[in-house]
């Protein structure tokens, strides 16, 4: 047995978040586990409407309203999280907590300057003077990159180009060094090359600083990178979890062989060659689900994928799924991908 | 593996500028933007041509042109060796489809999927209401929509569904050629690889021509038959698909290349070297466009714009590859075109 030594800075357990609609309600997100590690990447990937907003959104309490969020555990750092209130939650947001977005106007405010805006944060929550949160804001500036970064601090987000507005959305992540951030999407409306700068720079700050960070993304080639855990998401549930290197190398989920089937992989598939793909469409949420939300599309699905699916562990310990078979394939049909 | 030259294009462009006059600033000035500077490019029947390039580097102003959508400043397109002006643009449109990057924009909200999809058989008069209706069946089932979708509006559909709209109403015409500018890039995956096989297809079944224009580089590796490398408007690296992708030669070609992350995990995430923000588009630096980011610059780089060289059936503009003051290169000779 385990002890507790390394307790997770985040748990959740049997997350649940519905949207009540007019006629019925949509289940959003159907119970799905995880724990998050200090220091830890968690990448999260999965079909579009499959919940992964959401699901970031329920831990900073940035739901819309109306929505409901119900769960067995919701932990940060032993915090209660659905118990907090809402000046707990607000304190903790953009201090231990912050999240980027990927849309970086969503939360830079276009009447502030740059440098307003990161000193703001740092001063509320630090109770810093002026002087203070202003280096800081400087020094983390060019830690992300940004030349001339106290000249910066005068400039309007309109002033900048995409790459760098987001990299001063990284910044203010930064500003209270928290221990989680909540990356959604934070890359995808970049350039490869800036992308690839911003990940970079991610990946070593979250490093350097030992923070956890959730990551949101459709890119499986981000992922793969990135990622030191992954958990896939399909139809508001998480289908497969594990480290990147045994869901990348030995997928087992229907679905996550699937996905990784469609991306066309430099050296690996050949040009031109029709790339897999999983026909069909994801299900409707609306009312209650029963079985594997996959199994319409799914080429192992049998008869019993309508009732209830199992957890299951795959080769090692920290690698799991969900499937009625015991190695995510019919029983007799041939291994290899 | 060099593809041979294709002998009648379908698609040419020859020496085509395009230049926009913007005011910078409430009470600026209007200055010159030249979003395409002198570029020449020619596309067989049959091919796919990649193009590929930073965001605001002119790729959609090329597709733009080549639509008839925006007359160039200088230079001519000419299709099938027909030049392409005011006349005959409705004529050449029956031959030159567009599939657009936005699902959302590019749909009327207000118009049926029917009516939008057969909009183009209709300006055209093409058939009967019936036989319409039967060519939107059709075409409905190629692109993987259910029939039941023709009646509902855009607004109704996902960004995946809205997409499979756009390209029916451009298939619809069984055009020759289809300028896809990021046709992919909204969609999930599993949907893109469904869209990517079926543009494969429909080129193998109607010998159709693409421009593919997207920042998905393993993209549009698997799909491209020719690739060029746009910087700052201007063409800086062309090649068959295999030679560029296996031995890209221009300093922004490899920088390009290196940032593509393979879904292997393992590997991190590759830092670029590409220090230095994309120039201002209103203020070109001097000498090679690229200088001031290229880790390989040399002195005359700042001062001198390098010549177009053909390399065999690559063309490529850099220093390195043509060697101005006199250098010479055996393997590279001037282009004398
Ligand atoms: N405020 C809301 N009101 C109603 N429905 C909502 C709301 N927010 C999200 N949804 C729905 O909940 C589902 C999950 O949404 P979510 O944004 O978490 O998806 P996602 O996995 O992030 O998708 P994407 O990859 O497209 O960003 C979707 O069906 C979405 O339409
Ligand atoms: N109608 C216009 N008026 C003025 N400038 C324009 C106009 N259209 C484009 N531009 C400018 O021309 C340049 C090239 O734009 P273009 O849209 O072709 O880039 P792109 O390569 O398609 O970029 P992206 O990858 O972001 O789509 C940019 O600097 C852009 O701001
Ligand atoms: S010409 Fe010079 S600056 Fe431009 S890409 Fe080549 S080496 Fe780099
Ligand atoms: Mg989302
Ligand atoms: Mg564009």
């Amino acid at each position: 047995m385990e002890t507790a030594v390394n307790d997770p800075i985040l748990k959740v357990r049997n997350l649940r978040l519905t949207i009540p609609l007019g006629a019925g309600s949509l289940n959003a997100v159907r119970g799905i586990d995880f724990d998050l590690q200090r220091g830890e990447t968690l990448c999260i990937v999965g079909e579009s409407g499959s919940g992964k907003s959401l699901t970031a959104l329920s831990i900073i309490d940035l739901l819309g309203r109306g929505i409901e969020r119900r769960a067995d555990r919701l932990e940060f750092d032993g915090i209660d999280l659905l118990k907090a209130g809402r000046s707990q939650m607000r304190s903790l947001r953009g201090d231990r907590m912050a999240m980027i977005f990927q849309e970086p106007m969503t939360s830079l405010n276009p009447a502030y300057t740059i440098g307003d805006q990161l000193v703001e944060a740092f001063r509320l929550h630090r109770k810093a003077d002026r002087a203070a949160a202003r280096a800081r804001a400087v020094e983390l500036l060019e830690k992300v990159g940004i030349t001339a970064a106290a000249s910066r601090l005068g400039q309007y987000p309109h002033q900048l180009s995409g790459g760098l507005r987001q990299r001063v959305m990284i910044a203010m992540a930064l500003m209270c060094e928290p221990e989680l951030i909540i990356a959604d999407e934070p890359t995808t409306a970049l350039d490869v090359t800036i992308q690839a700068q911003i990940l970079h720079l991610l990946a070593e700050l979250t490093r350097e600083m030992g923070v956890a960070m959730i990551l949101i993304t459709h890119d499986l080639g981000v992922v793969a990178r990135v990622a030191d855990k992954v958990a896939v998401m399909y139809a508001g549930e998480l289908v497969e979890t594990g480290t990147a290197k045994k869901v990348f190398e030995a997928p087992v989920h229907p679905y996550t062989r699937g996905l990784l089937g469609c991306i066309p992989v430099p050296g690996r598939t050949q040009r031109g060659a029709p790339l897999g793909a999983i026909p069909g469409i994801v299900p409707s949420l609306i009312s209650e689900v029963s079985g594997c939300a996959f199994r319409s599309r799914c080429a192992e699905a049998t008869e019993a994928c309508g009732a209830f699916i199992p957890h299951r562990v795959a080769s090692e310990g920290s690698h799991s799924f969900r499937c009625v078979h015991e190695s995510g394939r019919k029983a007799g049909a041939e291994a290899g991908t | 593996m060099t593809a041979p030259l294709p002998t009648q294009p379908v698609l040419e462009l020859d020496g085509v500028s395009k230049v926009y006059s913007v005011k910078q600033g409430l009470f600026g000035r209007r200055k010159p933007l030249r979003a395409m500077d002198e570029v020449s490019l020619s596309l067989g029947r049959g091919e796919v041509l990649g193009l590929v390039g930073e965001s605001g580097c002119g790729k959609s102003t090329l597709a733009k042109i080549l639509l008839g959508l925006e007359a160039p400043t200088a230079g001519q397109v000419r299709v099938d060796g027909e030049p392409l002006d005011g006349q005959n643009r409705r004529l050449l449109a029956r031959r030159i489809q567009p599939i657009f990057q936005d699902p959302y924009s590019s749909l009327n909200p207000r118009k049926s999927i029917k009516d939008i999809i057969s909009l183009p058989l209709r300006v055209h008069k093409i058939g009967d209401a019936a036989s319409q209706e039967n060519a939107v069946r059709e075409i409905l089932d190629v692109v993987g929509l259910p029939v039941r979708v023709m009646n509902s509006y855009p607004n109704q559909m996902s960004g995946g569904q809205r997409q499979r709209v756009a390209i029916a109403r451009a298939l619809i015409m069984k055009p020759e050629v289809v300028i896809c500018d990021e046709p992919t890039s909204a969609l999930d995956v599993s949907v893109q690889s469904q869209i990517l096989n079926l543009l494969g297809e429909l080129r193998r079944e109607f010998g159709l021509t693409y421009l593919f224009i997207s920042h998905n580089l393993a993209v549009v590796e698997h799909l491209a038959t020719r690739v060029a490398v746009m910087y700052f408007g201007r063409i800086v690296e062309e090649a068959a698909v295999g030679d560029l992708f296996d031995r890209p030669r221009h300093p922004y070609t490899q920088a390009l290349l290196a940032s593509v992350l393979t879904p292997e995990p393992g590997l991190g995430v590759p830092d670029t070297q590409l220090g230095a923000a994309y120039p201002n588009p209103i203020d070109p630096p001097p000498g090679c466009h690229f200088h001031q980011r290229c880790a390989q610059a040399m002195e005359v780089c700042s001062r001198l714009a390098p010549p177009s060289c053909l390399d065999g059936d690559r063309r490529i503009e850099c220093h390195l590859v043509s060697p101005p003051e006199g250098g010479g290169d055996a393997a590279t000779e001037l282009e004398r075109r």
